[in-house]
């Protein structure tokens, strides 16, 4: 039933990106596209060559983030857990800094080449998985919600004071390249590239769903896992694959998004009231595609111009964040 | 009642216990041979840093042996596949574990994992089970309760129902009688003792409870650095010293009369106190705990009390009705 409502949700927002946008085009004319009947002209190349794309985006990103986030917070056991806040992002933006400011010149903003977007994904990809591993690591030894936490954050400053001075020493369209990214942005992905980002996504969402029966036994521990037939390692290994892969594809094409993976499961939680993952992975995944359609709506919205992604995703990120603290105040 | 048919399910063959790390060796126990029994409830008692978890977490599987061998059901320890080894022992553990939406009724269903496939969909029978383990433990009015919101007594009543649900011939419990109350702690081990007896389990538990342990127990495992591992009933034990030799401390006697721990008091006074029955017991006691030893010769001590009924007492002639009066006289 409350699936039944989330798809609803999903088909409403989906349809409401097709039909508005920062430039105003008849609903009449926008359903005749979508239908075929008028293909051309620049309202056709808006509907089908950007807000298709980037709803399409929007949809698969907001889903992956959000499941990464469930699994991040399962795995560290941890509900403070997620791409953003345990530095992970940091870590792909590192990468992607990397990338984009030491070859500057080659891989300017807009004109992206498909190598120069898989150089970007590489980058995005290896810094992700090398700041998970580190965490991992670290989640062995620091048992303690905010020490892990304000370890994620010290990870955020170490990998920005180095992304500065990639960018003191880049040159200005790779700076400004790179600062664009930085706001994040769902229409990154072209229709050309639409195939490549969703199957790679949907790649890793698939690993993810795999791991729904060792996530649940995860739940109640290392030793009970275990004891229970869990592969320890391998699930970890997975885990790590999984969210690797999502985050650092996301990252690559929409850049640095903030909160959605930290917030959404928490929001999936008071919706299916389950921490069952046969529900609550679906649940996010599918929670997560509604907010991100959501956001990228308000984005849209303002006529003439596009707000960063980032500006929009901490007012619903930040307040669940509190709210976590607040509940989990008395443990 | 199931007719028990008490049989040999665990050997251990000169075992020594311990962590390995790159080069070096730590011992945590010596070597030592033992069995454990179907039937038969049996606690593991010693001292903290004896080396009891290190063993339960050998005898689970949880970390490899130094050296010797562990064979269960006739078959080697290292030689179960991780799948197979979880439905032949079960654990309850101490972890902590942090589960906001899941009810009694899911958590215990999660004891059939190694049965399910690779969704960890529910068949009939492992509904049944999972019930089964439910009504054995007698938590049918906790079925949907959430579990964040249980006792500490309550939550290990519904790890050991998910340890049933696990249908395993052997069950490991690490302290499950650690933070509950008396009354609670009375309650887990004759559950215990009475899942041993009835279903025919291997129970195995480590445990501070002495003096449970000494009356609930059908077998005692005392473990210690230096004196090594003893194995027995708790009456061959007391009988033959063991007891005495492990337990013993300053201010703690073992009774061997009657196998119990007394708290041994240090006299530095005599009364003579003259009567019989449970108001003379009492009144020893509560003298006793001052360090008034009591004697029945009138001639050496300056106060006579005498018994005359369970709220009437004579201090040097002087009617008295409750003990307190009575210390307020003497002491």
């Amino acid at each position: 039933m409350k699936f039944v409502i989330v798809s609803v949700l999903i088909v409403l927002l989906f349809l409401l990106n097709l039909f508005f946008g920062s430039v105003d085009i008849p609903a009449r004319q926008v359903l005749d596209i979508l239908l075929g009947a008028e293909g051309n002209g620049a309202a056709g190349f808006i509907v089908t060559g950007s807000r298709l794309p980037m709803a399409v985006t929007a949809l698969l990103a907001g889903g992956g983030l959000a499941v990464s986030g469930l699994m991040l917070q399962t795995a560290f056991r941890n509900p403070l857990a997620g791409p953003s806040v345990l530095g992970i992002n940091s870590g792909a933006s590192l990468g992607v800094a990397l990338v984009m400011l030491l070859l500057g010149g080659t891989i300017s903003a807009g004109s992206y080449t498909l190598g120069g977007y898989a150089a970007v994904m590489v980058g995005a990809f290896v810094g992700s998985i090398l700041i998970m591993g580190v965490l991992l690591f670290l989640s062995t030894v620091l048992k303690n919600t905010l020490m892990l936490l304000i370890t994620g954050i010290m990870i955020g400053y170490l990998t920005s004071s180095v992304i500065m001075l990639l960018n003191f020493m880049s040159t200005a369209e790779g700076v400004q390249s790179y600062v664009m990214w930085g706001m994040s942005s769902f229409n990154g992905v072209s229709l050309q590239q639409l195939p490549l980002f969703s199957a790679v996504t949907i790649a890793g969402l698939a690993v993810a769903l795999s791991l729904m029966k060792p996530l649940n036994l995860l739940l109640l521990g290392d030793g009970y896992a275990q004891n229970l037939g869990v592969n320890l390692r391998r699930v970890r290994n997975m885990l790590l694959l999984a969210t690797g892969i999502l985050t650092a594809v996301i990252t690559a094409y929409c850049g640095p998004v903030a909160f959605i993976g930290l917030s959404v499961p928490h929001i999936a939680r008071l919706i299916f009231r389950t921490d069952n993952h046969r529900i609550l992975m679906p649940g996010t995944l599918m929670t997560g595609s509604a907010i991100a359609l959501g956001c990228n709506l308000l984005c849209v919205l303002p006529a003439n111009s596009v707000i960063p992604l980032n500006a929009v995703t901490p007012l619903i990120g930040a307040p669940v964040v509190i709210w976590v603290l607040f509940k989990h105040r008395s443990r | 009642m199931k007719s028990t048919f008490r049989h040999e399910t665990i050997r251990i063959y000169d075992l020594v216990t311990g962590y390995r790390s790159h080069k070096t060796v730590t011992k945590v126990s010596d070597k030592f041979g033992a069995t454990l029994r179907s039937g038969e409830l049996t606690c593991l008692l010693g001292p903290n840093g004896a080396g009891k978890s290190t063993l339960l977490r050998t005898l689970s599987g949880f970390q490899p042996p130094i050296s010797g061998e562990i064979s269960i059901a006739g078959k080697s320890l290292g030689e179960y596949p991780d799948t197979e080894l979880s439905k032949v022992i079960g654990v309850v553990l101490t972890e902590r574990m942090s589960l906001n939406n899941m009810t009694v009724r899911e958590l215990v269903e999660l004891g059939r994992s190694p049965y399910t496939g690779f969704w960890g969909r529910l068949s009939d029978k492992d509904k049944d089970m999972a019930e089964r383990g439910i009504a054995l433990v007698g938590i049918e009015d906790l079925r949907d309760r959430v579990v964040c919101t249980l006792s500490d007594g309550e939550r290990q009543k519904v790890m050991i129902a998910k340890a049933l649900a696990q249908e395993t011939p052997v069950i490991f419990l690490d302290e499950p009688t650690a933070f509950l109350d008396y009354p609670s702690k009375v309650e887990i081990m004759q559950l215990l003792h009475r899942l041993a007896h009835e279903e025919d389990k291997t129970v195995f538990m480590s445990t501070h409870d002495l003096e449970l342990a000494l009356q609930i127990a059908d077998k005692l495992w005392l473990m210690d650095k230096i004196l090594g591992v003893k194995i027995g009933t708790p009456e061959d034990l007391s009988l033959n010293g063991d007891m005495g030799r492990y337990f013993q401390r300053e201010g703690v006697e073992f009774d061997s009369q009657n196998g119990i721990f007394r708290i041994r008091s240090f006299a530095d006074r005599n009364v003579c106190l003259i009567g019989e029955g449970r108001a003379y017991n009492m009144l020893r006691k509560a003298l006793l705990r001052n360090r008034i030893e009591v004697c029945d010769d009138t001639a050496g001590c300056d106060i006579v009390i005498e018994i005359l009924g369970e709220s009437d007492y004579l201090v040097n002639g002087t009617p008295v009705d409750t003990i307190e009066k009575v210390l307020e006289k003497v002491v």
